[in-house]
């Protein structure tokens, strides 16, 4: 067995054909299949396996499922390497590589451990109350703390592997795949209503794996599990998830989990994920969670070999390794006598049983002495010998009322303590689900009260302890909540099931040491934050009397196991302390997820390329492939330049720019939002929304609009066209596209309902290009000859049909250069070809592409405002000048009646207008503040910022508008914009820079 | 802030002041003599003036009215636990790098607070100066951000602008390589920003209140609010009567609650906003990162945990819990920005309720009803305001007149018009 | 998540909703006639109710119909799903609707004079 010589030779549920190799600390182990780590590192006698975060006191294994507070791993090296993993939980696997955490610069030897000798200053809340003077050392002194807090270490880069997401549906799903959860998967699959069955752990049947003293049906446990996960398994309705912790439980029954797909496997298999991410929908929830054994608090109770009772039974039988030759049980109830008889059975020793309980009768106390096992009734331990595994104890006896010892104490010799504190049902979901949970002093614990949710808790997790009573439950429940999901059928006779009768517990919160509390050893209540007894009672002395205080103040239960173990103890002993009942001191919520979920899971495809599309328009490749340079304008990626070879971006802007203005420039327009309006009332919908008149739109004619919110601030602009009787056609920026779409159809649902309008997105269905300059008639007239370009038949912002490059197209003379100018709009999959032909015709002309800087600058040189540049959702139509299109004869339009507020049209609000700098070379930056009194140094007051600032060849100086206090009675004035670096001289002037009498737009 | 410090050493001489020597010399009592940090009083039968709400804004106005204003007579009222509301549940970030005028006046005035509050307080709320840095991820974006930037220089406030090399450098764990959705492409830090440990805030403020008399009353739900006329009387509470000359509502997440038992009507709406905290790792994050476009910021704590918030839930609720979608789009965003985080595990997630104005500003005001005040509609920034709050509330309930800094915040602001509109500044929860 | 159920499409998860806020606030048929404070009750006061609320989803990931919930704040829970322009009819929504203090308004006072809205 190779140096497994704690391996048991006949027990245990792992294949012992199947060695595995693995190293924890560098040091090569090998385990079987079916171990977890921490049931190899026992097999090999392996028991100091971490730090504790605060004191750094040697710690070794508590538990064996996900509750376990100490002994945490990094696992792996690399970037696939994880931290805080618990070894109670990892499956281990061939070359698998452990590594304890939280000490320097060995396990053994850890230097943090210092800590525990100067541990009397370091009580709860210590750091509250000094680091103070002087205030600018804090940082220092946090540098410090931060270093030493913390557990693992994170990867060093991107994670190599890949997550998943599934949704289910579910009449029943069931959350643990022990005796009630299998009892009630079976019930509710019998009736055919689909069921997901989930567990947390690589095998079905949860504690009965544990046992060797039950019978169910006068079966084996073990064999019981198989032939029923067999005939689930069987049934085409019902879906078994091992490995998938619930982890948690949101509104209206939806459910999420962590399935661990192919951790076990070190490597993930070809195109399987490493994990899954399960959200649940189910219309029904049976919780059958279990429960989780409780510590016993008493002096250095968090001793390497110091053990949950269950937890070395699960190890004896599961697992087949003893954690001690020579164990000693100290208990409070007579489920840990069953420890005593798994440890016999299994060759190893018991030295004693320590009870706190006065007399100890019953079956299983019979059976124990029948084995001449020694009861030390009404005794507590008192000391622990060993610090880096457990060698003795030390135990006396109870005084009247349990809070003190009498008597000599009697040492006995022992490498195990098995202890047991009593069960806490795992009712972390239920109160996730909200529901309400009752103090049941039977059991000293909560249990689940009223449900909030449709959901029902069978067995251990209900407090329903026993075995045939939690099978009975369980088949009761699942029957019932397939009956509520719409599935009839009758509920299943319950399995019958044999175990020893138990009796009842005796609650003792702290065992009372040698000395008082907190003078000698410690007390540990919260193991991994290494929160005490007298910590708990510091806190409730110093007034923190709420559990939530308490938790935050001494930090118990806020570990990585989030107090599984503790915090039942801890409430129990403030409530000591408060001489108040434990329910009226209350309990805490359990937060989601149960046990910690990867991010990786949570962020699912989500990422790299996936984490959000990009929107391309049909001309994107063509820009690619000629060298355009691109932006970011909402979701889309748009052209942004075109430098020519060696061209700096303002070489480029300028070229663009004069371009345009000298001969002709085409722009890919295809971004712009557009809407497709129709109905009878359309014209009466547009004129309620936009701010001016809309009632008397001719056929074939376009009409600038302005839209506001009802608070009369500018939402979105743009041009809308009458296409034919009762048919529109909106457009709308780039990206306020979406939103614009949803207003109008928030507005006509929910206020106008009585208007007969429809609207629909047709952004995709076109696309747009746009030309302009003096010369794009003469290139429109090359590629279409069925309409007449003349100014007189083809206006200023009038539409026609017609067909260019042979291409079915609309056509809109309309223009946000102030040039003569079209915009095409063609379905949208002939873009590429429109645009191919426009630069073929337009040769002659030298025509030149422009992305979104030039078309920026063109229209600031006219004065034209960007919805986003020039407004931020504080700027109304008056501020920015446009008074002209807010209608004063309409009775009214969507914010209206705001803008009749008479802060509105106040002088001191915030005006759009130009802005000269005295060095007509110098560009303003966009962002920069204008004040008027100029100040050495900040804070001056500022009378607003500029909103757009670009050099302009065709002005042949920069040019800037910008939104200052009183802007429009300002004009002619010197104002100063102070930058980091210099401050600059502006002129305020009109927000208009060229062709101001509006003489190019016929060309 | 002078009154207060004297009152201070005053009041916090001798054993019950905290220090290294104290803790040194109660270790030898093994901490047997720690004093309580407050007393659990009955209610009295009237006060000078009743603080609804024991969250770490209601705490400071208490104290601040009995340290700055000398007023003794004073309840807080805590319909639970003080700091159980969201003093207990936001990421603690504080920065004062805002973009308007009034914002920049009140989260300077608390920022300011904040950098002497240990001292003040004689509790060392941890407050920690590491920087909070915002990305830009556009060319929009940067240019928001230069805007920003110089409104918040001109204001007096540090703010720096860092390239993307600059950042790498601060945050190595982030990704700054161009080709990913979010490109970063820029930044700016307010240095003097950071974090504090939220408990620690209320419990301060409780212990220094409670010093200079005010009675700190937990477990008291109020259930009405009484008039005579168009004046305040006093409250009902689960406590019984109890009679007070002022009363001044500091109930985050349920403003509208309490407002409705006074007949107000507030423009508010209480919405979840959603936190949560991996498992603690060493240390590989110093800076607070905030990143407006994939709405989601982070920072790590002294214990190690990442602490990551996202963006307020869509819709109304008192429930304290969001959408899991939301939770899915930070982590997502998380894992773009700090590819390093995807293997680390999620440890624990939250909901407050925000109270969210429609300008995304705060009411500090006075209401229709003589003697009752309300300050509320923090939306996401509370925390960071706590000191600046409780000090310019104290100074308003004390004078029935809201100073400089305060009177921009009046209800008043939604009749005529004159918002604060920070949504352009405020895209995402902080 | 919540679990909306769509009059048109059915129950779906609440991502595939957009949130209006609350419901019946009408819009006044002559603003002119309301003063600023009036004005203002209607554009920015909300109910903000915690209990049973009546509040407006649009359905736009699905059908882009709007609709209204009576949805309880407190527990999230849902109560009733009913269609634009009609009126609760579970107790809760049809007691959240008449306790509501719009129903005093005199924005709404306004909308009722002119042109019935929803």
């Amino acid at each position: 067995m190779s140096g497994q010589s704690f391996r048991i030779r006949d027990k245990g549920r792992i294949d012992r054909s199947k060695p595995v190799r693995f190293t924890f600390d560098g040091k090569s182990y090998e385990g079987f299949e079916g171990d977890t780590l921490a049931s190899a590192l026992i097999a090999n006698g392996v028991h100091l396996i971490g730090r504790s975060f605060k004191y750094h006191r040697p710690r070794g294994i508590l538990a064996a499922g996900s509750e376990e507070p100490n002994a945490l791993i990094q696992l792996g090296g690399g970037n696939k390497s994880e931290p805080n993993l618990r070894a109670t939980q990892i499956e281990i696997f061939d070359g698998l590589e452990a590594a304890s955490q939280n000490r320097w610069p060995n396990l053994k030897f850890d230097v943090g451990a210092i800590n525990s000798v100067f541990h009397r200053l370091f009580p709860a809340g210590f750091y509250y109350k000094t680091f103070m003077w002087p205030a600018s050392l804090w940082l220092k002194y946090e540098h410090v703390i931060r270093h030493a807090a913390g557990l693992g270490k994170a990867p060093p880069d991107r994670d190599p592997d890949r997550y998943e997401k599934v949704h289910a549906h579910a009449d029943v799903l069931i959350v643990g795949g022990g005796p009630a959860g299998l009892a009630a998967a079976l019930a509710a699959g019998k009736t055919g209503a689909r069921v997901i069955l989930a567990d947390e752990t690589a095998d079905w049947g949860g504690s009965l794996l544990s046992e060797s003293d039950c019978e169910i049906d006068g079966k084996e446990p073990a064999r019981w599990v198989e032939e029923t996960v067999a005939e689930l398994e069987a049934m085409p309705e019902v879906t078994l998830v091992k490995r998938c912790t619930i982890t948690g439980y949101y509104d209206h029954n939806y459910l999420t989990g962590l399935e661990r797909v192919s951790d076990h496997l070190g490597a993930a298999p070809e195109h399987t994920p490493r994990q899954r991410l399960w959200k649940i929908r189910a219309k029904r929830v049976v919780l059958a969670t279990g429960a989780l054994e409780r510590p016993l608090v008493f002096t250095d109770n968090d001793r390497p070999g110091v053990m949950l009772s269950s937890a070395v039974r699960t190890y004896v039988n599961r697992y087949g390794v003893l954690p001690g030759r020579k164990a000693v049980i100290f208990t409070n109830n007579d489920d840990a006598y069953r420890t005593a008889l798994a440890l016999e059975e299994a060759h190893g020793r018991v030295a004693a049983i320590v009870d706190v309980r006065a007399s100890v009768t019953g079956p299983l106390a019979d059976a124990v002495r029948a084995k001449g096992i020694t009861v030390y009734e009404n005794h507590g331990i008192v000391s622990v010998q060993g610090t880096q595994k457990v060698t003795g104890i030390e135990v006396m006896q109870l005084d009247a009322d349990g809070t003190g010892v009498t008597g000599t104490a009697k040492s006995l010799n022992c490498d195990l303590i098995a202890m047991s504190g009593g069960w806490n049902p795992t009712v972390h979901l239920f109160s996730q689900s909200k529901g309400k949970l009752t103090w049941d002093p039977e059991m000293a614990a909560f249990i689940p009260g009223t449900a909030s949710q449709a959901l029902a808790s069978a067995g251990a997790c209900n407090g329903t302890m026993g075995l045939a009573d939690g099978l009975k439950e369980g088949v009761k429940l699942g029957a019932e909540a397939a009956r509520e999901a719409g599935h009839k059928g009758r509920a299943p006779a319950a399995p019958k099931a044999t175990e020893p009768a138990q009796g009842s517990l005796r609650p003792l919160w702290i065992t009372p040491g040698k000395a008082r509390l907190g003078r000698k050893g410690k007390h540990f209540v919260d193991f991994q934050n290494d929160v005490t007894a007298a910590d708990v009672q510091l806190a409730a002395r110093e007034g923190y009397r709420s559990v939530e205080h308490l938790k935050r103040y001494t930090t118990t239960g806020m570990g990585t196991d989030q107090g599984k173990t503790s915090n039942v103890n801890a409430l129990a002993i403030l409530s000591d302390v408060l001489a108040a009942e434990i329910p009226s001191v209350g309990t805490t919520t359990f937060r989601p997820p149960y046990t910690p979920a990867t991010i990786g899971a949570y962020a699912g495809r989500n990422v790299g390329k996936l984490f959000e599309p990009i929107r391309k328009t049909r001309i994107d490749e063509w820009a690619r492939a000629n060298g355009a340079k691109f932006e970011h304008v909402g979701q889309w990626m748009r052209a942004w330049y075109f430098p020519k070879n060696g061209e700096t971006f303002r070489q480029a802007i300028d070229r663009e720019v004069k371009a345009v203005r000298d001969s002709v420039g085409i722009l890919d327009a295809s971004t712009l939002g557009k809407i497709d309006i129709q109905g009878p009332d359309a014209a009466e919908f547009l004129n309620r929304i936009y701010t001016n008149a809309w009632l008397k739109l001719g056929v074939g004619r376009c009409r600038y609009g302005l839209m506001l919110k009802e608070d009369g601030m500018v939402m979105d602009d743009g041009v809308t066209t009458c296409i034919g009787e009762s048919h529109y056609h909106m457009t709308t920026t780039t990206g306020g596209a979406a939103n614009v779409l949803s207003w109008l159809e928030e507005w006509h649902q929910t206020e106008w309902p009585d208007l007969k309008v429809f609207f629909s997105s047709v952004t995709e269905q076109w696309s747009v290009v746009a030309i302009n300059g003096p010369k794009s008639r003469a290139v429109m007239q090359k590629l279409c000859n069925d309409v007449d370009f003349s100014a007189d038949a083809f206006p200023f912002m009038a539409m026609k049909e017609g067909t260019v490059a042979g291409i079915p197209a609309r056509l809109y003379r309309i223009s946000f250069t102030g040039e003569l100018s079209f915009e095409i709009n063609v379905p949208a999959r002939y873009g590429l070809a429109l645009w191919e032909a426009l630069m073929e015709a337009g040769k002659e002309f030298d025509i030149t592409p422009y992305g979104t800087e030039t078309m920026h600058v063109l229209r600031a040189e006219k004065g034209f405002i960007i919805v986003g540049q020039e407004t931020d959702g504080t700027v109304n139509p008056l501020d920015l000048g446009m008074d002209w299109i807010v209608s004063k004869k309409k009775p009214d339009f969507v914010g209206k009646r705001s803008l009749e507020r008479e802060s509105m049209a106040s002088p001191e609000r915030k005006q759009l207008v130009g802005l000269l700098t005295e060095d007509p070379q110098t560009v303003l930056p966009e962002g920069g503040h204008v004040v008027e009194k100029l100040k050495p140094q900040p804070p001056m007051v500022m009378l607003g910022h500029v909103t757009s600032s670009y050099y302009s060849p065709n002005c042949g100086r920069s040019i800037a508008m910008a939104l200052i206090k009183g802007g429009h009675a300002r004009h002619g004035q010197t104002l100063h914009v102070p930058l980091e670096d210099k401050v600059v001289k502006v002129t305020v002037t009109e927000p208009r820079f060229f062709d101001l009498e509006g003489e190019r737009i016929d060309g | 802030m002078k009154g207060s410090a004297n009152g201070m050493r005053a009041l916090r001489g001798g054993a019950s002041r905290y220090s290294i020597f104290a803790l040194a010399r109660n270790a030898l009592s093994y901490h047997e003599n720690w004093q309580k940090a407050w007393r659990s009083p009955e209610p009295k039968p009237e006060y000078d003036v009743i603080i609804v709400g024991g969250g770490g804004h209601g705490l400071a106005t208490a104290y601040y009215l009995a340290s700055v204003h000398g007023i003794r007579n004073i309840a807080v009222v805590e319909k639970g636990w003080i700091g159980g509301g969201n003093t207990g549940r936001n990421t603690t970030i504080i920065r004062s790098n805002y973009l308007w005028d009034e914002s920049a006046g009140i989260y300077e005035h608390a920022l300011k607070l904040w950098e002497g509050m240990s001292q003040e307080l004689n509790f060392n709320v941890m407050f920690s100066q590491r920087g909070v840095l915002t990305l830009a991820h556009s060319e929009h974006e940067l240019k928001e951000m230069r805007r920003r930037v110089e409104a918040i220089r001109l204001n007096g406030i540090d703010s720096e602008v860092l390239s993307p090399a600059q950042i790498k450098q601060l945050v190595p764990i982030i990704d700054t390589n161009p080709g990913i959705r979010y490109p970063v492409m820029g930044g700016f830090i307010q240095r003097r920003g950071g974090t504090a440990r939220h408990d620690a805030v209320a419990w301060g403020y409780a212990r220094a209140a409670d010093d200079l008399g005010v009675d700190i009353i937990q477990n008291c739900e109020v259930t009405g609010i009484l008039r005579d006329g168009g004046k305040v009387t006093g409250i009902e509470t689960s406590r019984g009567t109890i009679k007070a000359k002022k009363v001044g509502v500091v109930t985050a997440g349920h403003s509208g609650v309490v407002a409705s038992m006074a007949g107000l009507n507030l423009p508010i709406d209480s919405r979840p906003l959603q936190a949560l905290v991996s498992e603690p790792i060493k240390p590989c994050i110093d800076t607070v990162v905030m990143s407006n476009a994939v709405h989601m910021y982070i920072s790590q704590s002294d214990k190690g945990e990442l602490v990551f918030g996202a963006g307020v839930d869509s819709y109304n609720s008192y429930s304290q819990r969001g959408s899991i979608p939301t939770v899915e789009s930070l982590l997502a965003a998380g894992v773009e920005l700090y590819p390093i985080i995807s293997r680390l595990r999620v440890l624990r997630t939250w909901g407050g309720i925000v109270d969210t104005c429609p300008d995304a500003s705060p009411i500090i005001s006075k209401t229709p009803i003589d003697g009752l005040y309300f300050n509320c509609g923090w939306g996401t920034g509370g925390f960071k305001a706590t000191p600046g709050s409780g000090h310019v509330f104290a100074d308003l309930i004390a004078r029935d007149e809201p100073n400089a800094i305060a009177a921009p915040y009046s209800l008043k602001r939604f009749e005529t018009g004159y918002l604060i509109d920070e949504h352009g500044a405020a895209g995402v929860a902080h | 998540m919540l679990h909306i159920t769509c009059p048109w499409c059915g129950p779906r998860d609440d991502n595939e909703f957009h949130y209006g806020g609350e419901a019946h606030i009408l819009r006044p048929a002559a603003p002119e006639k309301l003063s600023d404070a009036e004005w203002a009750e209607y554009l920015f006061l909300k109910q903000n109710a915690k209990g049973p609320f009546l509040e407006r989803w649009s359905h736009s990931a699905g059908c882009r119909q709007w609709f209204n919930v009576v949805r309880n704040t407190a527990t999230d829970e849902i109560i009733e799903v009913y269609p634009m322009g009609e009126l609760p009819k579970s107790p809760e929504g049809i007691k959240a609707y008449e306790g509501n203090w719009r129903r005093q308004s005199a924005a709404e006072k306004n909308a009722k004079a002119g042109v019935s809205g929803t």
